[in-house]
């Protein structure tokens, strides 16, 4: 066996700058420059802000995502008291079932997923149909981070700050017909790509569908969101664009969208069709109301340590009540779960 | 003693998987919710444990070595000692110490029913492990300790009722608990060949 002990001096293979970057070093001068000079502009250095948040993984923006960034507005939303769950936790516990069962499989598979480019039909009852590239599709929204509880379905929740806009000004581009009374929303079908999609042993019929009733995707707390943590979405937390709605369980913030349709009848979800005892077309987060399995009444805000578990009380509405409660007056929320 | 090497290497095993889990925990390399993950583990492990007791009398069979059947008593406390540590895990991480909830749980929960007469039954098998029970109950023994099969039963419903979307891995253990249940039909029994071992004295 030939063992080769290093000389001190030697340099380890991974230790070698990459030939592109070394060829690029005249580039990164000047964009060093160009930043440094940018700073010194005392209104665009703010702008130009990276990261807001601790130990954040940088992502390949593509370059409308930046030129959205640069107008941003910053927590436009925010929860008071509450710690902002940590990044890697955030984007490596997911439920994604297209790419696999486990909380560790959508970081782990998403990265076939390819989100450039990528197109977005909006059709039914709508004034203006079409098929849109992403980049056009955002053009006309300003992006707004918002910090919102999410609470997910299982009893773990959450504290996230999404990058989005607001659902109801979408609506108000394609505007709805008068027979549109609900929003329906699709995710991408790709077997090649989604390694959930190509197992037999799935129970879920795909597409993934999921859908609002039109007064609460008009509620200003609904979001379409494109980043999370100051930067794009990472692919296993739903990119390029998925919902956001805070105070229903996080199996209605459908991920990866290709389809939103406005329609007449109330749509038939995934989950809904899956097990409609378990899971229903409202899903609101209610305390009072228990999953047939487990109980709704406390969460595990994660991360839960071992030695520190984190249980806590649900709140009602996931604790925007007061924001969304006056959707639902006169309706039974215990038969409508 | 027979075997006590083979004794010794199973009941480090036995041990090694919790501290190392905890480890894992307490290092932070179970991700956000380490308490459902260890929940998760122990169940599944009490599963493997029960099934790998249940070899032991078909690989007895097949090989005509005596050592698997001596191992199997170990092997069936080792799956109600990973019982005990899930539903204590479960209680703690889950429910938060909450009796209370507990109570709710077990009246109103199918598959935390069958998961709590499952235990029930595991109970019964590891008190009367020991050979004073053995020649205490007899025959009477052997007709008790077939109950094992009616609590890999409820074991998988109780598996089955947890799945949510997938059932590729729950198939998997049901495919293997089946097989070991299907082996032990009379007319199926007869025919499993004696690969080894033919002509030793029985």
């Amino acid at each position: 066996m030939l063992i080769k002990l290093p000389r001190s001096s030697d340099c380890k293979a991974s230790q070698i700058t990459p030939e592109s970057i070394y060829f690029s070093r005249r580039t990164l001068l000047g964009a060093g420059l160009a930043g440094a000079a940018l700073g010194a502009l005392p209104r665009l250095g703010a702008a130009a802000e990276m990261s807001r948040y601790a130990d954040v993984e940088a992502g390949a923006a593509p370059g409308w995502f930046n030129d959205k960034l640069a107008s941003a507005r910053w927590q436009a939303v925010t929860v008071s008291g509450e710690a902002i769950t940590p990044f890697k936790d955030a984007t490596h516990y997911n439920n994604f079932y297209e790419f696999g069962p486990d909380k560790g499989d959508p970081a782990a598979n998403a990265g076939s997923l390819k989100t450039e480019p990528w197109s977005l039909v909006v059709d039914g009852e709508v004034a203006k149909p079409g098929r849109y590239a992403l980049e056009d599709f955002i053009k006309p929204y300003q992006l707004e981070e918002r910090i919102y509880r999410l609470r997910c379905v299982e009893a773990w929740s959450m504290v996230i700050p999404w990058l989005g806009f607001p659902l109801a000004e979408v609506l108000k581009q394609v505007e709805p017909t008068s027979k549109a009374r609900y929003i329906r929303f699709e995710t991408l079908e790709d077997p090649k790509s989604m390694p959930g999609q190509r197992s037999g042993f799935a129970l879920i019929d795909w597409p993934y569908v999921e859908g609002l009733r039109l007064d609460e995707a008009m509620n200003p707390l609904a979001i379409l969101a494109v980043g999370m943590y100051g930067r794009e979405l990472p692919n296993q937390n739903g990119a390029p664009l998925r919902l956001v709605v805070p105070w229903k369980y996080g199996f209605k913030s459908i991920k990866s969208i290709v389809r939103i349709s406005l329609v007449a009848e109330q749509p038939q979800t995934t989950w809904q069709g899956l097990a409609p005892d378990e899971y229903g077309f409202y899903a609101n987060v209610n305390p009072t109301v228990d999953h047939p399995r487990w109980t709704q009444a406390r969460e595990r805000r994660l991360p839960s340590g071992l030695f520190s578990p984190n249980v806590r009380d649900t709140l009602m509405f996931n604790g925007y009540a007061d924001e969304v409660a006056s959707l639902y007056t006169g309706l039974d929320l215990r038969k409508n779960y | 003693m027979r075997y006590p090497w083979l004794r010794l290497a199973i009941f480090v095993c036995g041990c090694l998987f919790p501290i190392w889990w905890l480890y894992e925990a307490a290092m932070g390399l179970l991700g956000p919710d380490p308490g459902k993950i260890m929940v998760d583990r122990l169940g599944l492990g009490a599963l493997v444990f029960l099934l790998i007791t249940l070899s032991m009398t078909p690989l007895q069979r097949l090989t005509g070595w005596s050592g698997w059947i001596v191992v199997r008593r170990q092997l069936g406390l080792w799956c109600f000692a990973y019982i005990v540590l899930h539903m204590t895990a479960y209680m703690v991480f889950i429910l938060g110490l909450d009796w209370g909830q507990f109570g709710v749980e077990l009246r109103k929960r199918p598959y935390i029913i069958v998961g709590a007469l499952g235990f029930l039954g595991l109970l019964a098998l590891a008190v009367t492990s020991n050979r004073y029970s053995q020649r205490r109950l007899g025959a009477r023994w052997k007709k008790l300790h077939r109950l094992v099969y009616v609590i890999l039963g409820l074991g998988l419903l109780h598996f089955l009722w947890i799945v949510r979307s997938d059932l590729k891995e729950w198939a998997v253990y049901a495919a293997i608990g089946v097989f070991l249940l299907v082996l032990r039909i009379p007319p199926v029994w007869r025919r499993v060949p004696r690969l080894v071992g033919r002509g030793r004295a029985a």
